[in-house]
């Protein structure tokens, strides 16, 4: 750690993943009311935990990037942040805020946009406190110096908080809303955060591979052009059936299988730098996260979301377990292991001491991965039945779900992998203090 | 990557054409604000107990179990078509008695079944739920969804 201020990430990256056991407890939970429906259904409905489950997720993701941004903007500006108690203060306001959220959701006060049910106060505290970052780290970039990484993270940043200004704005026309909701959902997870994910994983290869920086913030602005590109306009692939004009099945079938390519680009782009790369880092946890995340970004987001994006498919597929499964792998490829990326990266500097216990670490990596692969694939082969049964033979949907039993209790199972890993990560990031396995004597050279 | 793509080059492509697409994004998005407004949604006008009905569907979270036009939650039903799969897409009389009757009956508390909640909506709110759903059951969606199994 170069810079004393950096430290803020820490904060922010305990606080993260204290919400990211939150939010897989909470999606363990609604895995287990689809195989025992009865459980806790007067106490706390499906709609609360799911609720739980979705809003935990956002929150930690974001509170990643921020602490993300505190810990590679200085670096890369090389300077302090300019306020470390904006910092804090920005920190206090999204955990009061979050807190807020679930205490209200748990007695039934909330609003019913997907993913954007908040109290409003709480989605006004959210925009206070992206103005305080945006300005906490605008101000050290400008004073700084300026790479290609900080350009594309902080135009991502602020676009990203830019578009929550229509998590306001709700028309009466259902079909009007619907089309603004997705300014913040899609233009979040298939845009602007591209932008972030790039310009982390291009700072990780930097410090990882040892790579030229020239080569890689070239390789970052064609990630970035293909991302915005093909996800600006591949928002229509949401704009087929929910009252937009037909012009969109078109337009938005083709833009969005164009969405595959920044993914592929991305992994590409890992696996190269890390051959070209002649450093040899000790924190091989951190490589192992950054080329997992590429890869399975690149399943997730890219190929499952291929797999149902072609208006002629999505007509049958639309809104079926085809949809969680695609959503499931490409939240946990691009954004999650990414953030956990960073954390095992920062994580040994920010408190003080040389990578360790990798073992476990990685351990959680196969774990979670295994997990959510294995989940994917129940889901996929739940939504293929559902499909086929309620859209094509056109069975009612319970009576449909009815025949899905198997396929939800695999995939609580899988959904017990991925928890035990979340557990297991937090527990090696935080607990364990030693390396469990000493690595073995290594024969120098000529001897 | 070839010599002709500098740096610079990839910058000016990426900020050139992001500009061209977000123009491009805007100018499809307003005509299909109006589309919406004065063709796919026009079947129906949107009263007051329309706007009340949406009030009630967002205040109690529906959209977290029930998909609508596709979009929500796969616990439960597909609602974007209920009143056609009731029979009563063009009676507002039949479609509030149905769904009071339905939801007035939640949770049905049988064993190994999904509980949909008790909610509590007083009978003005129920037929604006009720207007709402059969408003949005009118919507121009492409034809989606492909039955009336939704």
């Amino acid at each position: 750690m170069k810079y004393q201020s950096q430290k803020v990430a820490y904060a922010y990256f305990l606080v993260a993943m204290g919400l990211f056991g939150i939010q897989v407890l909470g999606g363990l939970l609604a895995g287990w009311i689809y195989v025992s429906p009865n459980t806790l259904s007067e106490l706390l409905p499906f709609n609360v935990v799911r609720m739980i489950h979705t809003n935990a997720l956002i929150v930690w993701l974001l509170l990643g990037f921020f602490g993300a941004a505190y810990y590679l903007v200085p670096e890369e500006s090389e300077r302090e942040i300019f306020s470390v108690k904006l910092a804090y203060l920005q920190l206090i306001i999204l955990v009061v805020g979050t807190l807020g959220a679930v205490g209200s959701y748990l007695v039934g006060i909330h609003g019913g946009r997907e993913f954007l049910e908040q109290p409003l106060w709480v989605k006004v505290g959210i925009l206070v406190a992206a103005v305080i970052f945006l300005v906490n780290v605008s101000l050290t970039f400008l004073a700084g110096r300026k790479t290609v990484i900080t350009n594309i993270l902080m135009m991502g940043l602020w676009l990203l908080c830019l578009l929550w200004v229509f998590a306001f704005i709700n028309p009466d026309n259902l079909s009007l809303d619907k089309m603004y909701w997705w300014f913040v959902v899609h233009l979040w997870v298939e845009a602007t955060w591209e932008l972030v994910m790039a310009a982390i994983l291009g700072f990780l290869m930097l410090k990882l591979t040892g790579v030229d920086r020239e080569v890689i913030e070239k390789w970052l602005y064609v990630i970035v052009a293909t991302a915005l590109f093909s996800g600006i306009l591949g928002t229509g692939h949401h704009f087929y059936w929910i009252g937009t004009p037909g012009y969109w099945q078109w337009i938005g079938s083709i833009f969005s299988t164009f969405e595959v390519v920044p993914f592929f680009a991305m992994m590409s782009f890992a696996f190269i730098m890390v051959w070209k790369g002649r450093r040899n880092h000790p924190n091989k946890a951190a490589l192992l996260w950054s080329l997992g995340s590429s890869t399975v970004a690149f399943f997730g987001a890219g190929v499952w979301g291929f797999l149902h994006t072609l208006h002629g498919v999505n007509y049958y597929t639309h809104g079926t377990q085809i949809t969680a499964a695609h959503g499931h792998l490409s939240f946990y490829g691009a954004y999650v292991a990414l953030n956990l990326a960073m954390f095992t990266y920062a994580m040994p500097m920010l408190r003080n001491r040389e990578p360790y216990n990798q073992v476990l670490n990685m351990a959680s990596f196969w774990l979670m991965t295994g997990g959510m692969a294995f989940m994917t694939f129940t889901l996929t082969f739940a939504g293929t039945i559902q499909t086929h049964l309620q859209r094509i033979v056109g069975d009612y949907y319970m009576d449909v779900q009815d025949q899905l039993g198997l396929f939800y209790v695999m995939r609580f199972g899988s959904g017990v992998a991925v928890v035990l890993g979340a557990l297991l990560f937090i527990y090696s990031m935080l607990v364990v203090r030693r390396e469990i396995i000493q690595p073995g004597p290594v024969a120098a050279p000529g001897e | 990557m070839p010599e002709i793509l500098t740096k610079s080059r990839a910058r000016n492509v990426f900020y050139g054409g992001s500009v061209f697409f977000v123009l491009v994004f805007v100018a499809l998005t307003a005509q299909s604000h109006r589309y919406i407004s004065r063709t796919s949604t026009a079947g129906m006008p949107l009263t007051d107990e329309v706007r009340l009905g949406k009030h009630v569907w967002e205040r109690n979270s529906c959209i977290n179990c029930h998909t609508l036009h596709g979009e929500g939650a796969y616990f439960a039903p597909e609602v974007g078509n209920v009143m056609t799969r009731w029979g009563v897409a063009d009676d507002p009389e039949g479609a509030y008695e149905i769904l009071d009757g339905w939801m007035k009956a939640q949770p049905s508390g049988i064993e190994g079944r999904r509980q949909m909640p008790h909610f509590e909506i007083t009978d003005e709110e129920m037929r604006a739920l009720a207007e709402f759903l059969r408003w949005a059951d009118q919507t121009n969606t492409q034809n989606w969804p492909p039955n009336d199994a939704g």
